[in-house]
């Protein structure tokens, strides 16, 4: 919670004006009843007419400031409340997007999401709500304690001494309280990934006539989470009735204490009964102070899990490192990973590319060909060896610099619902004539062109109103577009024909000649003509150079060679 | 009204907003008893309430007007009293809050199912063209929506409508001359409530639809963190985000704009009708037409009055923006479904595999077609590949064997049956698949594999793991078959994933196989490994395998070649080398 106070701070001003403003209209509302009061109490018995219309339009104008008043501290609010909100969603936005891979597998992708919304959602009206309650009940509450110690001191210290009992439910609810709505949105979490699996399954949900089951699955999670919300729910449900019995039972103690002290001639009857009529008032306030403390609760929930995201450490920060002069543009050297720190998803690699080289990676299934790729991308940070890129360490070069030397194609790669310049463009602000370059070397030119409104067409979400051979050149394209230093192609040919992949290596190896080149294939024939081959088994080496060297070295790599190509070397 | 911020969908007729108000009731009249028995723990909680303040006033005046005078006995007693129906109060407005949260839990429970229930059985269409995001607000944010509504909401108009009408009755005996007074202030109220309820109806619904494109986008971007951070484009994505962010941050102001206007506007209308109860009363007095005490009473019991007015003006934004979110949740509620089976649809079973397609033309949008009178026929347990350019429309061939999608014309037969004839989870059951998009679930590795199949055993499991060339994998992660794979998951490789989903495949006892594209991300040497099962699983079954790599279909029976959706070409490997045309062309680019 402490967080979000200082998201208010700069609204300190703001907040303050908006709440002296809703005071006066509380005021005003305030002053009404005891005009009327003297309308009926005063003016009335002097029957004078025109004395009853002035103390009249004085209600009225009293009426118009408080509505005036009123309006205007609603809206302050809800501007304050909405200020605050976006720097916040995107402070937490930007902080998820600076996470590493590892950090965003830890909090698991529903979850960020429903952070960014669900919980937002909760902390925007929350701040709303508390900014429009906030000034009426304390002021009631303070207000009406007051005017008790001036009527009737000791019989005010009663009621008060109830208010440590109140303190101590509030603190005990609240400590009940959070846990609980945390547990309420981690609930929420699963709900929504239930519901995002099945929308990214649906065709095997249904070919397997699933539906049964997963509605089943759904029931489960959504039963578990209504569970979670009543429990929440049901345990801050108890605050009201506590607070109103505490007050009354306050009440009641003073009654019984006022007995005595009228019998002893201390105080009046009177007295108590004006006492009684404030006690309502304080009840009252009470009242929306719980409504505003459950609200809390809530967002304090919401809170703590947006802090959780917030506040994790800076991975992957740069280091300071000296540049040494290098033939080579790209270095491995002795390089092991492992994601859950235990067994090796590679170990101990090496190799060296000069500017412009190519290499080539090939291995099974699951080998660590990926892996490797984020490693050279820092996505990931080696646990052991040296990654350098120009001679300087990965680690030392700013994550800007770093990343805009790539063009990367990974595997299953991420379109989203905008035209396909946009797609291509990537937000990088690349001129037409580049973006229909790159289009043309990855061989999407063609259909793109075909389309009713080219460039322009729009991809709906995750580019499903393409083939799965149309989604793979465009983010070749993308990958080519701004003519990077170093061009990935994870294995990102896979559902192209073999004629298409021809025409692309061909187009590669003739507009893109500068340009080191890693391709991570399955396919022999995308990287024959790779300068260097890195044939991996199990995240080890087994065998590293030429495809004629190869032949000759690797026994596995003759084995792929030959399953593929028929044994003969076409080429 | 002219508006500015028109939401897309007519949404302003108040036919619409009663629709949506019944079928919320529809969904509170399941649970009658417990709506009943809220109501009467209202009142009686109500009752109780208001006992409290007249046994202190009996309590008062036992004390007695002078010192020594205090009867102490009865003031023990009333007191006694008093904290037993404070007590009892309290015990009840808890039972009653309990109440309230059950059922309004049950209500939301149901609507979740139903929305679920309806989804799941959407055609694939609507996932192919709407944000998971979007769809995802509606179960979150749309449904918690209501939710607040219902628990707080119902239960304040239910005791202001008490006390509502309570003070009303007092006041007519007290005087009805002074109650013209609201002859004037409540049609004001409520002609100032219709106006602000449709001026604010569509800023809520904006605001709803805001906030689902927000999740909706949030929800891709945060799929695709791994290129974003690959091209360093966090910062193009935040400035997208900020925009949408922005949008909804205003939907939320714009509606709070005029929605907090609501509560000072009607507290306003009050105020006004106090001062000219004031003024008239005042009046009247002066006329001789009303007793002092009368007037201070009636004043009394207006403020009461006006207490809940208020209440229910500020409720009545609550439940703007509750309607929004509950129609949105019908909407989806009322998406089309695919359409019911025909009536007397056949079951198949036993199916021979025998498949062919007519004459089919496709198009996933009218004005586009692209698929062109299509024929097609594989024999029973024979293997059919289809190749062709990326785009060609191979994937939408296996869109309409499965009946993801009807054909616009032309017919579709498996084993003679018209498809559109037998029942499509039959259909759809004689068909085993694996796709190039895998699809695994937040379950264990074992749940993933046995999906298809019921009762399959660990045994049965491991059988095809190993089959698949996937079990020494499994057996080195954490806990095996039992470890949860998390979907999202980026230590489990594209290919292993694949190999996954083909041991699932093999557990089913299908007629008929789709390969689309399934070994595309497994390496050649696993890929010979898993061949003899790959052997096996297709043996005996009609197989459709869509596949570049050309080596894998050349002892298919048929190959389609398919250009622009049309086969241009059909035979096996050597008949189509022989012919010289687009498939041997084809055939050579892989050595070129």
């Amino acid at each position: 919670m402490k967080k979000i106070f200082q998201y208010l701070r700069p609204y300190a001003g703001r907040m303050a004006g908006g709440l002296a403003i809703k005071f006066t209209g509380s005021i005003m509302d305030l002053f009404l009843p005891w005009i009327l009061s003297y309308i009926i109490d005063v003016i009335v018995p002097l029957k004078n007419v025109q004395l009853v219309f002035l103390w009249g339009g004085a209600m009225v104008l009293c009426a118009v400031i408080a509505l005036v008043a009123n309006i205007i501290a609603n809206r302050m609010a809800s501007k304050v409340a909405q200020k605050t909100t976006q720097t916040l969603r995107h402070d937490l936005f930007a902080k998820i997007s600076s996470l590493s891979c590892s950090q965003v597998d830890s909090f698991s992708i529903p979850s960020l999401e429903s952070r960014l919304t669900s919980d937002t959602y909760n902390i925007h009206q929350m701040i709303g709500m508390m900014q429009r309650l906030g000034v009426r009940a304390p002021i009631l509450l303070l207000g009406g304690i007051i005017v008790t110690l001036a009527l009737e001191p000791v019989l005010a210290l009663v009621l008060i001494a109830t208010l440590p009992i109140i303190g101590f439910t509030i603190y005990i609810i609240s400590k009940k309280g959070i846990p609980l709505y945390t547990r309420q949105q981690a609930g929420v979490d699963a709900m929504v990934r239930t519901v995002r699996e099945n929308v990214s399954g649906i065709r095997v949900i249904k070919a397997l006539s699933k539906i049964e089951y997963e509605t089943d699955r759904f029931s489960g999670v959504n039963a578990e989470l209504v569970r979670r919300e009543k429990k929440a729910g049901v345990t801050m449900a108890l605050t009201n009735p506590i607070m109103n019995l505490v007050l009354n039972t306050g009440l009641t103690l003073v009654i019984v204490v006022s007995a005595f002290r009228v019998n002893a001639g201390l105080t009046t009857p009177g007295t108590t009964l004006a006492f009684l009529t404030y006690f309502t008032i304080i009840l009252n306030a009470m009242l929306s102070i719980t409504r505003m403390f459950v609200m809390f609760s809530k967002g304090s929930a919401s809170a703590g899990r947006i802090r959780a995201v917030l506040e994790s450490p800076e991975d992957l920060a740069t280091e300071l490192s000296e540049t040494k002069d290098s033939e080579y543009h790209i270095v491995f050297d002795r390089v092991s990973f492992s994601y859950q720190k235990k067994g090796d998803n590679l170990q101990d690699i090496s190799f060296r590319l000069r500017r412009g080289e190519t290499l080539g990676i090939i291995g099974a299934t699951g080998c660590g060909k990926s892996t490797l790729i984020s490693l050279l991308m820092r996505l990931y940070d080696a646990d052991k060896g040296n990654i350098l890129i120009g001679g300087r360490p990965v680690a030392s070069i700013p994550p800007e610099e770093l990343h805009t030397m790539f063009g990367v194609a990974f595997q299953n790669d991420f379109l989203y619902s905008d035209t396909i310049e946009a797609n291509i463009d990537f937000g990088r602000g690349l001129s037409h004539e580049q973006i229909v370059k790159a289009a043309a070397c990855a061989q999407a030119r063609e259909f793109i062109e075909a389309l009713p409104d080219g460039y322009s067409h729009r991809l709906t979400a995750r580019g499903s109103n393409l083939s799965g051979g149309q989604k793979q050149r465009l983010l070749i394209a993308r990958a080519l577009a701004a003519n990077p230093d170093i061009l990935v192609l994870d294995d990102s040919s896979s559902a192209l024909d073999y004629r298409t992949d021809s025409l692309l290596r061909q187009a590669l190896a003739r507009d893109y000649k500068g340009t080191t080149t890693v391709i991570v294939a399955q396919r022999i024939s995308s990287i024959l003509h790779a300068d260097h081959i890195l044939v991996l088994e199990d995240g080890c080496e087994l065998g590293y150079g030429t495809h004629e060297e190869l032949l000759e070295s690797c026994r596995l790599y003759r084995e792929i060679s030959q399953s593929q190509m028929g044994g003969g070397d076409v080429a | 009204m002219p508006n500015a911020f028109a939401p897309r969908g007519a949404i302003e007729k108040p036919k619409d907003r009663k629709k949506v108000l019944r079928r919320l009731w529809s969904y509170l009249g399941r649970y009658k008893w417990m709506v009943a028995a809220a109501l009467v723990l209202t009142v009686a909680s109500n009752f109780f309430a208001l006992i409290g303040p007249k046994l202190s006033g009996e309590a008062i005046d036992a004390i007695g007007s002078a010192p020594g005078k205090a009867d102490f006995s009865a003031v023990f007693y009333y007191c006694f009293l008093m904290l037993v129906f404070y007590l009892l109060s309290a015990l009840l407005s808890y039972l009653l809050s309990v109440l309230m949260i059950r059922l309004s839990q049950k209500v939301v429970f149901q609507m979740r199912e139903d929305l679920f229930g309806r989804l799941v059985i959407l055609p694939v269409r609507f996932f192919d063209s709407h944000q998971a995001g979007d769809i995802i607000s509606r179960f979150s944010y749309d449904v918690d929506t209501v939710n607040a509504s219902l628990s707080n909401d119902l239960l304040q108009i239910a005791t202001s409508v008490i006390t509502v009408a309570g003070s009303f009755m007092m006041m007519l005996q007290i005087s009805p001359l002074l109650l013209l007074v609201f002859v004037v202030t409540i049609p004001v109220s409520i002609f100032f409530t219709r106006y602000m309820v449709r001026k604010v109806r569509p800023l809520f619904h904006r605001r709803s639809v805001k906030l689902g494109e927000l999740n909706g986008f949030v929800e891709e971007i945060i799929s695709g963190q791994k290129t974003i951070k690959a091209y360093h484009q966090e910062a193009t994505m935040i400035g997208r985000f900020d925009r949408k962010n922005k949008e909804a941050v205003d939907a939320y102001y714009n509606a709070d704009y005029y929605g907090s206007m609501t509560g000072p506007s009607v507290n306003f209308i009050n105020n006004l009708s106090l001062a000219l109860i004031g003024i008239f009363g005042a009046l009247l007095f002066l006329n001789g037409n009303i007793m002092l005490g009368s007037l201070s009473a009636f004043v009394l019991y207006s403020r009461k009055f006006s207490g809940p007015i208020n209440e229910i003006a500020n409720i009545i934004s609550e439940l703007q923006s509750a309607c929004a979110a509950a129609e949105r949740i019908f909407r989806l509620i009322d998406e089309e479904p695919e359409a019911a089976d025909p009536p007397g649809a056949g079951v198949l079973s036993d199916v021979e595999g025998e498949a062919s397609m007519e004459h089919i033309s496709f198009g996933y949008t009218p004005e586009r077609t692209i698929i062109h009178h299509l024929n097609l026929y594989a024999a029973p347990g024979s293997l059919v590949a289809i190749v062709g350019p990326t785009g060609a429309g191979k994937t939408t061939l296996i869109n309409l064997l499965m009946r993801f999608y009807d054909p616009d014309g032309g017919q579709i037969l498996l084993d003679g049956r018209d498809i559109q004839t037998v029942t499509r989870s039959s259909l759809r059951l004689s068909y085993a698949m694996v796709l190039q998009d895998t699809w695994l679930f937040n379950g264990t590795v074992f749940e993933n594999i046995a999906y298809g199949k019921k009762d399959a055993t660990l045994e049965d499991v491991e059988r095809v793991a190993k089959a698949a060339k996937i079990h020494s994998y499994i057996s080195k992660l954490p806990k095996g078959y039992d470890t949860v794979l998390n979907e999202d998951g980026m230590n489990i490789s594209q290919g292993q994933k694949q190999l996954l989903t083909i041991a699932r495949a093999m557990l089913l006892d299908a007629k008929m196989l789709i390969l689309d594209e399934a070994t595309s991300n497994v390496d050649t040497r696993t890929e010979l490994q898993i061949q003899e099962a790959m052997r096996a699983l297709m043996r005996g079954k009609t197989c459709f395998v869509i596949a570049h790599r050309l080596s894998t279909i050349q002892n298919a029976d048929t190959i389609l070649v398919v250009q622009n959706g049309e086969v241009v070409e059909q035979g096996n490997h050597q008949e189509l080398m022989k012919r010289d045309g687009v498939y041997s062309g084809l055939y050579r680019s892989q050595f070129e």
